[in-house]
């Protein structure tokens, strides 16, 4: 039996629309992942601390607000600093094209934006977690 | 691999790494487990069922906080249920406890059942082990939203609580058997709704024609949202573990448990030699083609087949 990939979805920052991030959640679920979603104004700590207990192969951050270019990074080195490089981190929100290369090489593994279809956000963490 | 020793040292990425191998049945895990036993068992289990959407994270978390202004280290293992058509879960609970996520003496695991009856998961009674041994006490286990007759989360606390809403139902519905009868101590949550009274005052009348005992089961008001009616549960957790160890109820528990884990690893332990001595499908397959011929009955083959294996 495969072992179902276990998840965590957060939403760093105060920004409270959630429909994306629990529409992910749902896709996820549904393509038989084990998601943990830690619910709105989470700080990079608390997201970081929840992904360790949790032992989430995965983190995918929803930000609508502006805040990924500070939050983001940070949930990345506080993941590093715990000893745990290897969870893979994305993002989505609303991410101005322009960000995304400073993220990517703060660590996010990938971007998407609004309009992804949650097909492929399964594809990519299908194929970055085998 | 040393997971054991760090758990005992208080790594949380150790500890947490351990539950996943607990989970997947890694049989790297029983390794580490043999190290941790004896530094287990000694931690007070409580748990906490009702239906879906009773409340019972919602108290967990009020629970843990009130447990933290005493200097406790807690754990928490929170269990949702996986879905029987994808295999997926989403795991709500720990975002009702989100605020005691940097708190390093508050330990929360979410697990999803993988579609273990009864209202747990099958690597609960393990994970129990793991925090207790990363040094939780007490350790909190919150069942997925039950319906009537799950009740393995009995087997494993020495306190369970029950938590309903005034919605729940009414005195025919308290006098149906099933997980009402396992409640130690029964909150009834979201009192602030219509008919809390009336619904707290039909379960007491239920509660009352059990025979008299050492314990005579609460009915606790609550409204755990906002943190109203938590001393009372708190209370008659206390009272109930005092009864529970001066009655020697507690002792005969955890021996009633130590028993029923072993059975459960020994019948684990013979599953995986006999699977591993089931003819294979090629073999199974001339024996099908033999019974569609019309040759013999598939119970004395049965029997012929384990007979060689001896």
């Amino acid at each position: 039996m495969n072992k179902p990939i276990r998840v965590l979805i957060a939403k760093p920052g105060l920004d409270g629309h959630d429909r994306g991030a629990i529409v992910i959640a749902h896709a996820l679920r549904d393509a038989g992942m084990e998601v943990i979603y830690t619910g709105i104004r989470q700080t990079p700590e608390q997201i970081a601390n929840a992904a360790i207990q949790e032992d989430v192969r995965v983190v995918g951050l929803s930000c609508l607000s502006g805040a990924h270019n500070r939050l983001f990074p940070k949930v990345v080195e506080l993941l590093r600093a715990e000893g745990a490089p290897d969870i893979l981190v994305f993002g989505g929100g609303i991410i101005p094209e322009e960000d995304i290369p400073s993220l990517k090489k703060a660590g996010i593994a990938e971007i998407f934006g609004p309009g992804t279809m949650t097909a492929d956000i399964i594809a990519f963490i299908r194929a970055h977690t085998s | 691999m040393g997971l054991g020793s760090a758990v005992l040292n208080r790594d949380a990425r150790s500890a947490s790494r351990l539950l996943s191998l607990i989970e997947d049945g890694d049989p790297r895990a029983t390794a580490e487990l043999k190290e941790l036993y004896s530094h287990t068992g000694k931690s007070y289990l409580i748990g906490i069922t009702g239906p879906p959407g009773s409340g019972k994270s919602t108290l967990a978390d009020q629970l843990i906080a009130h447990y933290r202004s005493q200097g406790l280290r807690i754990g928490m293992l929170a269990i949702d249920p996986s879905s029987p058509f994808s295999g997926g879960a989403v795991l709500g609970d720990r975002i009702r406890m989100q605020r005691h996520a940097t708190d390093s003496d508050v330990f929360i695991r979410s697990m999803a059942n993988r579609n273990w009856p009864g209202g747990l998961s099958q690597a609960a009674g393990e994970a129990v082990r793991v925090l207790e041994a990363y040094g939780c006490d007490p350790v909190i286990v919150e069942t997925v939203g039950v319906g009537q007759s799950e009740i393995e989360v009995a087997r494993l606390a020495y306190t369970t609580i029950l938590v309903c809403t005034p919605a729940t139902g009414d005195k025919i519905q308290a006098l149906k058997a099933g997980v009402i009868e396992i409640a130690d101590i029964i909150v009834m949550n979201k009192a602030d709704l219509p008919d809390a009274e009336h619904a707290s005052k039909s379960i007491e009348m239920i509660i009352g024609m059990k025979p008299p005992s050492s314990w005579r089961v609460p009915v606790v008001s609550s409204v755990a949202r906002d943190g109203k009616g938590i001393d009372k549960v708190i209370d008659a957790i206390e009272a109930h573990r005092r009864v529970m160890e001066s009655t020697g109820t507690l002792t005969r528990k955890k021996l009633e448990t130590a028993k029923s884990q072993l059975r459960e690893i020994i019948w684990r332990k013979l599953c995986e030699t006999a699977r591993a001595r089931l003819p294979g499908d090629s073999e199974l397959e001339q024996y099908a083609e033999q019974l569609m011929r019309g040759s013999g009955d598939p119970y004395s083959l049965a029997e012929e087949v384990v007979r060689k294996l001896g």
